[in-house]
């Protein structure tokens, strides 16, 4: 135990000791976990090439946010637009009635505000799929939470609405922490659509958020799970999804990071029964100084899953990203097809990137492939364009803008893509009005 | 318009074009056809500016300025337009967006005003019409998963918007049924203008029943061996390339 620790653990004041048992024995599993494990350095095999530094150097720690919010001229940040979607949004971690939906759906709930039966679904649920023991951060994360979300599919109900859950952060005087939580169970047969959105003002933020998502997805239902992260550059996130896949469940699921001071996602992924799923599509786009690093694990514990994981990173400037995939295939996980893509473009001298896919295969009668490149950009494309009066630079600009537009075009949701894109044109410098005109 | 003046270009070390002359005034058609590895292609590539080759001697004039001195882009602002035999897919990057960027630039360096995103779309619908492409190609990737007519109508189209001075077809009847290459023929008979003129590289005689050429000349062995009038290509086409190729190595030596 350091001083850090200690710090950490302070946003944890006494009277915020929940009044639900669930949370009260997590906080108390979580803070004795967290205890146990040392703060990460680069000395950590899992954190070798992502040095903490810029959070871990301010002694005085990260507490609860003092002032209550003021959702005043947040409304621009929060919506999404042309996204049909139940909205709960939290300020400094702190819930706003103002910023989220008048009618509620009775699919989504604060723990606070469980009804008899939810807290029964939180009970029986909530930190059930992750190893806290080998993530400090989600162990901090169990210590600390005092209030997330539950989002609840009942048996083969097919939720129409969206579902969008907003985290904004404003500049404080004091760096402060945002516990965020949230907890998706989906029972037998039930399909939904969860926005997961990070978005901050303008202004320099000294932010800590440390957002823990768990997803327990039953027997044949279906999860579409989007994790934005559009945070301002001052911001420091780390935190992860943790993942359990009954039979023939489906996972799907869009990250992206579009850069903080430092960002450290840890996507845990369970195929614990068989037959099921999981397609993980992931974009990373640091700029300046920042740190993107995207850590997955897929754990094949049974026969007959699959899993496609794609990742795509653009490094500009002095900025550097991490990517780690690990594809873990059991002895019993026969008929295992896994494949596992990251491609990266450093734009600068000065960018970074270290990616590693880890494959440990102990079965014998599986199909794997992965790959991961660093790449330049086409040579033959950058002549075609150039062939046709566009300048070298800006034929690279558009490759880049390409490379990355390529995964959007297979989103479901059609404002998500319109979100992004916009933000990618501003990025790479295109033409916005045009991008509009493009479905 | 076009003066290309003991033109010599080489990859990798070996010696395709070894000395090429052409005059192409305002307004012609010139056909070249010839055999497989003559350096055809590399003419059309040489001349639009791809790095792959060493030029070691020669000019390409175009009005005046040398293109072997530009730059791909810069040469393209002048009027220069390649239409290619292989065109490339580029996933991502929405036709649209490309087409404007191209457009964009090369009104930029005639001293036009970028068209707006509007005017444009209508521009460029009108001439997605014009070669038969549905619209929706306007928002896929550049060429991507097009097939191989569709490619070459997107060219097509493409040079229909730049409106070049000079147009090099590389190939572009090879792999088109005969509805599309009578669409890629009118697409090139509605450009001709007096004040326009047309490099069509060819394999067969076919395409030019469409497209009539003023001259046609025969490319062997890096060379132009052989040039006529429009009769020439059916002459070729009844007698192929042999005994032009031997007439040639038997005049150089």
């Amino acid at each position: 135990m350091t001083d850090f620790h200690n710090a950490l653990l302070a946003v944890k004041s006494d009277e915020s000791n929940s009044s639900l048992s669930a949370i009260a024995a997590l906080n108390k599993s979580g803070t004795e976990s967290f205890l146990q494990q040392e703060i990460p350095t680069r000395k950590t095999e899992a954190w070798k090439f992502t040095s903490l530094y810029n959070f871990t150097s301010n002694k005085e720690g990260y507490g609860r946010c003092a002032e209550t919010h003021n959702a005043a001229g947040l409304d621009g940040i929060t919506t999404i637009p042309a996204l049909d979607a139940q909205r709960i949004v939290f300020v400094n971690g702190q819930y706003s009635e103002e910023l989220s939906s008048n009618e509620s759906i009775k699919n989504v709930v604060r723990f606070s505000k469980a009804s008899e039966a939810q807290q029964a679904i939180i009970s029986d649920n909530l930190g059930t799929a992750i190893e806290q023991e080998k993530h400090i951060f989600a162990a901090l994360n169990n210590a600390i939470t005092t209030d997330g979300i539950l989002v609840h599919i009942e048996k083969n109900e097919q939720l129409k609405t969206n579902i969008q859950i907003t985290h904004i952060t404003t500049a404080q005087a004091k760096p402060f922490t945002v516990a965020a939580r949230l907890l998706i169970v989906l029972e037998t047969g039930a399909t939904a659509t969860v926005v997961e959105h990070f978005a901050s003002n303008d202004d320099e933020q000294n932010c800590f958020v440390n957002a823990i998502t768990e997803a327990k997805v039953g027997a044949n239902a279906r999860l579409n799970h989007y994790r934005l992260q559009l945070m301002q550059e001052g911001s420091i996130q780390i935190g992860g999804v943790h993942v359990d896949l009954d039979r023939d469940a489906n996972y799907d699921s869009f990250q992206l990071g579009l850069g903080a001071k430092i960002v450290r996602n840890d996507i845990n992924v369970n195929h614990n029964v068989g037959g099921s799923h999981c397609e993980l599509v992931g974009v990373y786009l640091p700029q300046n100084k920042q740190l993107i690093d995207f850590h997955s694990n897929l754990e094949h514990k049974v026969a007959n899953c699959t899993t496609n994981e794609v990742f795509r990173g653009i490094m500009a400037d002095k900025s550097k990203a991490v990517f780690n995939g690990r594809i873990h295939i059991h002895p019993d996980a026969q008929k295992t097809l896994a494949s596992l893509s990251n491609k990266n473009l450093l734009l600068s001298n000065d960018a970074t990137i270290n990616t590693k896919p880890e494959l440990e295969i102990y079965a014998d009668d599986v199909r794997c492939a992965h790959g991961a490149t660093i790449a330049q950009l086409d040579k033959q494309a950058r002549f075609y364009l150039q062939s046709r009066g566009i300048s070298a630079a800006e034929a690279d600009v558009m490759l880049s803008f390409g490379f990355i537009n390529e995964l959007l075009e297979n989103l479901e949701l059609d404002a998500i893509r319109n979100l992004i894109r916009p933000l990618l044109a501003q990025r790479f410098g295109r033409d916005e009005e045009l991008m509009k005109h493009i479905g | 318009m076009l003066t290309i003046k003991d033109l010599k270009a080489s990859v990798e070390g070996k010696d395709i074009l070894k000395g090429l002359n052409l005059v192409i005034k305002p307004g012609e058609i010139h056909a070249i056809m010839g055999p497989n590895g003559a350096g055809k292609s590399t003419l059309g590539n040489v001349l639009a500016g791809r790095d792959d080759y060493e030029v070691t001697s020669g000019s390409a004039e175009l009005e005046g300025t040398n293109l072997l001195d530009l730059e791909a882009e810069e040469r393209a602002r002048l009027g220069l337009f390649l239409a290619f035999q292989y065109p490339v897919e580029i996933p991502g990057v929405s036709n649209l967006e490309f087409l404007k960027a191209s457009v964009d630039s090369v009104r930029a360096a005639q001293g036009k005003d970028a068209l707006d995103s509007v005017t444009f779309l209508k521009l460029a619908r009108a001439k997605c019409k014009l070669v038969d492409l549905d619209q929706s190609f306007l928002k896929r990737g550049v060429n991507e998963g097009f097939s191989g007519g569709e490619k070459k109508r997107n060219e097509i189209m493409q040079m229909m918007l730049l409106e070049p001075k000079i147009c090099i077809l590389d190939e572009t009847d090879s792999g088109l049924d005969i509805d599309a290459l009578q669409v890629v023929a009118e697409g090139v008979n509605s450009l001709r203008d007096p004040n326009r003129s047309f490099i069509i590289i060819t394999h067969y005689q076919r395409l030019l029943d469409y497209i009539v050429p003023d001259f046609v000349h025969v490319l062997a062995n890096g060379k132009i061996v052989k040039s006529g009038g429009k009769e020439l290509a059916l002459e070729l086409e009844e007698k192929g390339y042999g005994w032009l190729e031997d007439a040639a190595e038997n005049g150089a030596s």
